[in-house]
């Protein structure tokens, strides 16, 4: 196949045991304190969740992740790499689905993917290849040559979701996927995070969604007001809950036993 | 089950892609230029004002005041052309720092900013593409000019040299305006801001009337705006008359605006927030 013959041999994953490591992050923005001393020990492979309501400093420690934003304090590491001192090693390592889905609504779906391609130097003809392989396996070729102005929010967040696995990144960073989805397209989204896993990648993804978190993700981190107040497996997380509830405790149980107020409050406290 | 994609599909579409040789910061910068480009023709309302406006300023200036401003509509015309050439050309390097602007604040940056290549690609491409702009407006006041009867006695050398001069004059300019939409909160204080600027500025120039027949405070400032050297420098150009100490101080002018707020939109743009 022509993939093969452009040049150097792929990803490597697991160089490092550690997707993502932070020591005492800190972020401010004016006087709040958005991330305040976050530790955090992503596992290489598999879903680590990121769950807490709005404003809990979800998006800041991704943006800081990402390289977009500059901690304050603090260490983080993305396989190994600083994110400040060496941020460019980082960049070859992940890829970032925003929660407003990032993607240029101005050009079409093929545009957009072929536009990506290119920057990761792909030839005119390979990122065209590509850009159309992606689009049948997301199901938006009917789509390919319509503005994504025109998109419904499903294919929009589908087209987001294949503009990052154009290369396909040891580490993604998945901000609230399914936020304002139908059922059928997060039914899909989830199935692109499952194969994803399958195919060695580690998935960070973010939610308000308890049964999102409960379904995907192998590790959860519980955060609120930039802090880290509990982890551990969705099973760990209910039975830490259970001594003080009679019932069989959902993982919207722990949320509101541990932060105080229920998860999918629309806006923040 | 019917929500299911093609999973056969998605397995192959993530089977490893190897990863290319990145490309250079000439072909990054390349990239941009041809998103530019895309979006020019994806987005034609972006040009509406860019051609709306000179041909509405022209025919208007023309045969309203020609004849009182100049004697003839004809005499008015050849005058008054050179100077809705930058004149347009000003008013559409405010698109440049809106473009900027919208894809801040939808997120598309984010993900490009996220990638490793060489930044400033990004801001210098999509400049270069909007180049692609300035051409079609200048054409189509020439287009307009040449219909009404513009006959420049430079003929087409001057014709050509001008409209060049006008377009790297713009290109310089628009680094202004991508330094201000670094740091305005929205596209309507960036609009706001480039009435508040380009108004006065071509108004208060030579682009429509004689300085002789202004207050000597008005006429001060009218030759002294910057915006007057440009226009007396393309009517030059255009009469085949230019000196090269003319063309040469607009070309440092456009230096110097270049050399202040090209570092400072990239450095405003690697600090965003």
């Amino acid at each position: 196949m022509t993939r093969s013959q452009h040049g150097i041999p792929a990803t490597e994953v697991g160089t490092s045991e550690w997707a993502i490591r932070t020591t005492g992050l800190v972020k401010s923005f004016g006087g709040t304190r958005a991330v305040d001393a976050l530790d955090l020990a992503v596992p290489a492979g598999g879903v680590y969740g990121f769950l807490g309501p709005n404003g809990a400093g979800k998006t800041t420690t991704i943006r800081m992740l990402a390289t977009l934003l500059r901690p304050d304090s603090g260490t983080a590491e993305v396989f190994g790499h600083d994110v400040v001192a060496d941020a460019d090693a980082v960049r070859h390592r992940i890829s970032l689905t925003g929660q407003f889905a990032s993607i240029d609504e101005d050009l079409t779906g093929v545009e957009n993917l072929v536009l990506q391609a290119r920057l990761l130097g792909f030839s005119r003809r390979f990122a065209r290849t590509r850009a159309d392989e992606l689009l049948d396996a997301f199901d938006l070729t009917d789509a390919a040559g319509k503005q994504v102005k025109g998109y419904s929010g499903g294919m929009k967040r589908r087209l987001d979701v294949a503009a990052s696995i154009v290369v396909t990144p040891d580490l993604l960073f998945l901000d609230e996927p399914t936020t304002g989805l139908d059922p059928r397209s997060r039914n899909q989204v989830w199935e692109i995070v499952a194969t994803l896993v399958e195919h060695g990648s580690t998935v960070l993804l973010t939610t308000q969604h308890m049964d999102e978190a409960d379904r995907l993700a192998d590790l959860i981190a519980v955060i609120d007001h930039g802090r880290v107040i509990a982890e551990g497996t969705p099973a760990q997380l209910k039975v830490s809950v259970a001594a003080d509830s009679d019932a069989q405790p959902t993982l919207d149980d722990v949320f509101l036993a541990l932060t105080g107020h229920p998860a999918d409050k629309e806006f923040a406290l | 089950m019917t929500a299911s994609l093609a999973t056969g599909n998605l397995h192959d579409a993530l089977s490893p892609i190897a990863r290319q040789t990145l490309p250079g910061r000439l072909s990054t910068t390349g990239v941009f230029a041809w998103r530019a480009l895309v979006k020019l023709r994806r987005v034609p309302e972006q040009m509406t004002d860019a051609i709306v406006l000179p041909v509405l300023f022209t025919l208007m200036f023309t045969y309203l005041f020609g004849s009182a401003l100049s004697g003839s509509t004809g005499a008015y015309l050849h005058e008054l052309l050179p100077g809705t050439l930058v004149f347009t050309a000003l008013l559409v390097t405010v698109y440049t720092g809106l473009v900027l602007k919208t894809d801040l604040d939808r997120g598309v940056l984010d993900r490009f900013r996220s990638m490793p290549m060489w930044r400033p690609a990004l801001i210098a491409g999509s400049l270069l593409g909007d180049a692609g702009r300035y051409l079609v407006s200048t054409t189509i006041v020439i287009g307009l000019g040449l219909l009404m009867g513009f006959r420049p006695a430079g003929g087409i050398t001057g014709v050509l040299s001008g409209i060049a001069l006008v377009l790297l004059f713009a290109y310089s300019l628009s680094w202004i305006w991508t330094t201000l939409a670094l740091l305005v909160r929205t596209p309507a204080t960036l609009t706001m801001a480039s009435f508040l600027v380009q108004f006065p500025l071509t108004f208060m120039s030579n682009v429509f009337v004689d300085p002789a027949t202004m207050p000597g405070w008005l006429r001060t400032f009218v030759e002294a705006n910057p915006v007057s050297h440009l226009v007396t420098t393309e009517r030059a150009l255009m009469d085949g008359t230019a000196t090269t100490g003319q063309v040469v101080g607009v070309l440092l002018a456009a230096a110097a605006v270049t050399a202040v707020f090209a570092p400072l939109t990239m450095y405003l743009y690697r600090s965003q927030r």
